[in-house]
């Protein structure tokens, strides 16, 4: 097999693996928006916020340490324990519970019937105030998280490959846990949506807002456990991206890299999300591969939206979105 | 008492349609141009200039491009910093290439060809609405600066990769350059925003800015009364990316002097100018001078005040800094979704019945 064909089918792979992370944050996009039409933009922050309070958590530091004690001249940091990464886990998840609540009560509650622009720019809004607490509570400098999940090469992938094509692919194994991991969320998050008794109030609400209250769904308890659901997706997005690339801010911008994404995919569709992530993923990564060295590199930074935006042109509702309908 | 229309006899069609049809807010353009012009090159220094005037200044205009896109043809762009960067270096290619034309006409230029750019990115909101168009303006924000920062010619070849500005005059005066004197850069600016602010007025008082409200409201019934959704949209495009570039160039030329396209046109500066938009007001052009000056005062009060006065580190400042801009975002949003403009605006309706509201 002639090496560049090779080399390209390990870029693919790694493309694909790529993709499902993005299709990680993608699909918490989809569920606030299926559910309440809301496209939140914090996302991708609230990832970053997950990840920091994950780690905080685990190292036992101080919230709000800094400003405290800059306040008070008191100096305290840590609190000199350490908790297991399952506890650590559970706990960030109250939190972001928690702040599903919060935000539901102190915003949303309040935009009701705006229109979904000033929606939108409402969650700009908390992008900004989220990143601003996370930095004052956990500190701004770069953390290595590590929950566990096995990391480097994968060897049984290398020595196979190298059998066959006498070229062993490089793999990471945290790629094949997210992806494993990102197989299961999209299962669990389909069959609760589908088989729960909230899953279909959630349904219902995102059909028709006044039909779901006239039959006694609580809109206020959908929107916070929605929230709750998409604190988790960032949650589990956050620990994948930590643990690649070190919890920093730079994890706040994926959230606008699952943008090409949902588009290509549609805003609407879980499995478009699933499906778009890894046409972006592997589209960026072969681009650059191919293109790339020609035109200077670092193709990745715009592939993804130019991909989006010429998609669009053609297929303005994206791949499995819904038909968008206009009338007067 | 003072603030009514009552006694102010219109006699001709010009006077009844003029910009300030109140004699007191006449009066209060005049005052404030007289004093803009007037007094404020007199007293001011390098600090005031750098810290709070020029950037208001500059931003203003950058925020009245924006406005006349989101605000008024309710095209939601989120590549502003991206049309910033083609003025920058439009105006950086322009200032190299003809060393001995004014600057005037370098930066009406880069307007100029940003313009260009815009309608090209402008073309896809064609068939792409809302959201979607949100994010396709984002293609345009990252292909930019990715072209900026890749392509040597633009930055004719340098090996820091950097965009400098070389020494320009207008007039004998030195506009550029380290050796600016600070009223000079001042006025060059505010020449720049009162012509800015002026013609857009207009324009959206005009025929255009109809036909760009009528789109924003809603496009379908508006292309069924008449309104060409291809030349409305398109113009809007060219109109505000023209303003946002004349901002670039100046941001560029007379601001900051020396450019690295990454940091400072980077998708913060975007989310920026369209916060100035949000918190001022969309669809009106006091709104977007009263969102420039609330974002750019509120780091410097914020510094001033943590700090200074209460001793804190500067990190904490910056993410203090952060947590407010979003909260006000939201509670604007809340409270006031059509922003400072709209409180300006019961503030002008209170008056025209003060002292006697019934």
């Amino acid at each position: 097999m002639p090496e560049q064909l090779v080399f390209a089918m390990e870029v693919i792979l790694n493309g694909l693996m790529a993709g499902v992370l993005y299709a990680l944050v993608a699909l918490g996009f989809v569920l606030i928006y299926k559910a309440s039409g809301i496209f939140n933009y914090a996302q991708g922050v609230m990832a970053l916020f997950a990840a920091m309070t994950l780690v905080g958590i685990m190292n036992g530091q101080v919230p709000f340490a800094h400003l405290i004690n800059s306040t008070f001249g008191t100096h305290f940091h840590y609190f000199g324990w350490n908790v297991p990464a399952l506890l650590a886990v559970i706990l960030t998840m109250g939190v972001m519970v928690l702040l599903a609540w919060a935000v539901q009560r102190f915003v949303m509650r309040h935009l009701v019937g705006q229109e979904p622009i000033i929606l939108f720019m409402a969650t700009i809004g908390l992008a900004y105030f989220l990143e601003g607490v996370a930095d004052l509570m956990w500190g701004s400098e770069i953390k290595t998280l590590d929950v566990g999940l096995p990391q480097g090469i994968n060897l049984w992938i290398d020595e196979t490959t190298f059998n066959i094509f006498d070229y062993g692919f490089f793999i990471d194994n945290l790629d094949i846990v997210a992806t494993v991991i990102a197989a299961l969320l999209v299962a669990a998050l389909v069959a609760f949506s589908q088989y729960t008794k909230q899953g279909r109030a959630m349904r219902a609400v995102a059909d028709d807002h006044q039909a779901a209250l006239s039959v006694g769904i609580s809109l206020n308890f959908i929107w916070i456990m929605v929230w709750s659901v998409a604190g988790f997706v960032a949650l589990v997005a956050g620990i994948m991206w930590g643990t690649k690339s070190g919890v920093q801010f730079s994890l706040s911008l994926i959230a606008l890299k699952a943008l090409p994404v949902l588009m290509l995919g549609g805003f609407t569709s879980i499995p478009g999300a699933i499906v778009g992530g890894l046409i972006i993923g592997v589209g960026e990564k072969l681009f650059e591969f191919a293109i790339g060295p020609m035109v200077g590199g670092a193709t990745e930074n715009w592939f993804a939206y130019v991909l989006a935006l010429i998609f669009l042109v053609f297929r303005p509702q994206g791949l499995f979105g819904e038909k968008i309908i206009e009338r007067v | 008492m003072f603030y009514r229309e009552a006694g102010d006899f219109k006699t001709s069609y010009t006077a009844d349609s003029q910009t300030f049809p109140i004699k007191f807010d006449r009066y209060r353009y005049y005052v404030v141009l007289a004093v803009a012009f007037g007094i404020i090159p007199f007293i001011i220094n390098d600090y005031w200039a750098n810290a709070l005037l020029l950037p208001f200044l500059i931003y203003a205009i950058a925020a009245i491009g924006l406005n006349v896109l989101v605000g008024y043809c309710g095209q939601v762009s989120l590549g502003t910093g991206g049309f910033m960067a083609v003025g920058a270096y439009a105006c950086y290619k322009l200032m190299t290439a003809f060393p001995d034309v004014s600057m005037f006409i370098h930066v009406i230029l880069a307007g100029g060809i940003t313009a260009f750019v815009g309608v090209l990115f402008g073309l896809p909101s064609l068939r792409i609405k809302g959201f979607y168009l949100a994010v396709a303006t984002l293609a345009a924000q990252f292909f930019l600066v990715w072209l900026f920062n890749r392509v040597p010619w633009f930055y004719n070849y340098s090996a820091s990769g950097q965009i400098n500005a070389p020494e320009r005059d207008v007039f004998g005066i030195i506009i550029t350059g380290p050796n600016a004197p600070a009223w000079a850069t001042y006025l060059f600016c505010l020449i720049f925003l009162t012509l800015c602010a002026i013609l857009a007025r207009n324009l959206t008082r005009g025929t255009m800015g109809r036909k760009w409200m009528a789109i924003r409201d809603m496009d379908i019934a508006a292309e069924i009364i008449g309104v060409n959704p291809l030349k409305a949209k398109l113009t809007a495009f060219a109109v505000s990316s023209f303003f946002v570039g004349i901002a670039g160039a100046l941001f560029f030329a007379v601001y900051l002097g020396a450019v690295e396209v990454g940091e400072v046109f980077g998708i913060q500066k975007s989310f920026l100018v369209l916060f100035m938009v949000i918190i001022g007001g969309l669809g009106s052009i006091f709104g977007s001078f009263a969102g420039a000056a609330f974002l750019v005062l509120l780091p410097v009060v914020l510094k001033v005040v943590g700090v200074d006065v209460l001793g804190w580190p500067t990190d904490i400042v910056a993410h203090l800094q952060l947590v407010i801009v979003g909260a006000l975002i939201i509670m604007f949003l809340i409270l006031e979704p059509h922003g400072l403009a709209q409180l300006w605006r019961v503030a002008k309706e209170k008056l025209r019945l003060w002292p006697f509201p019934h």
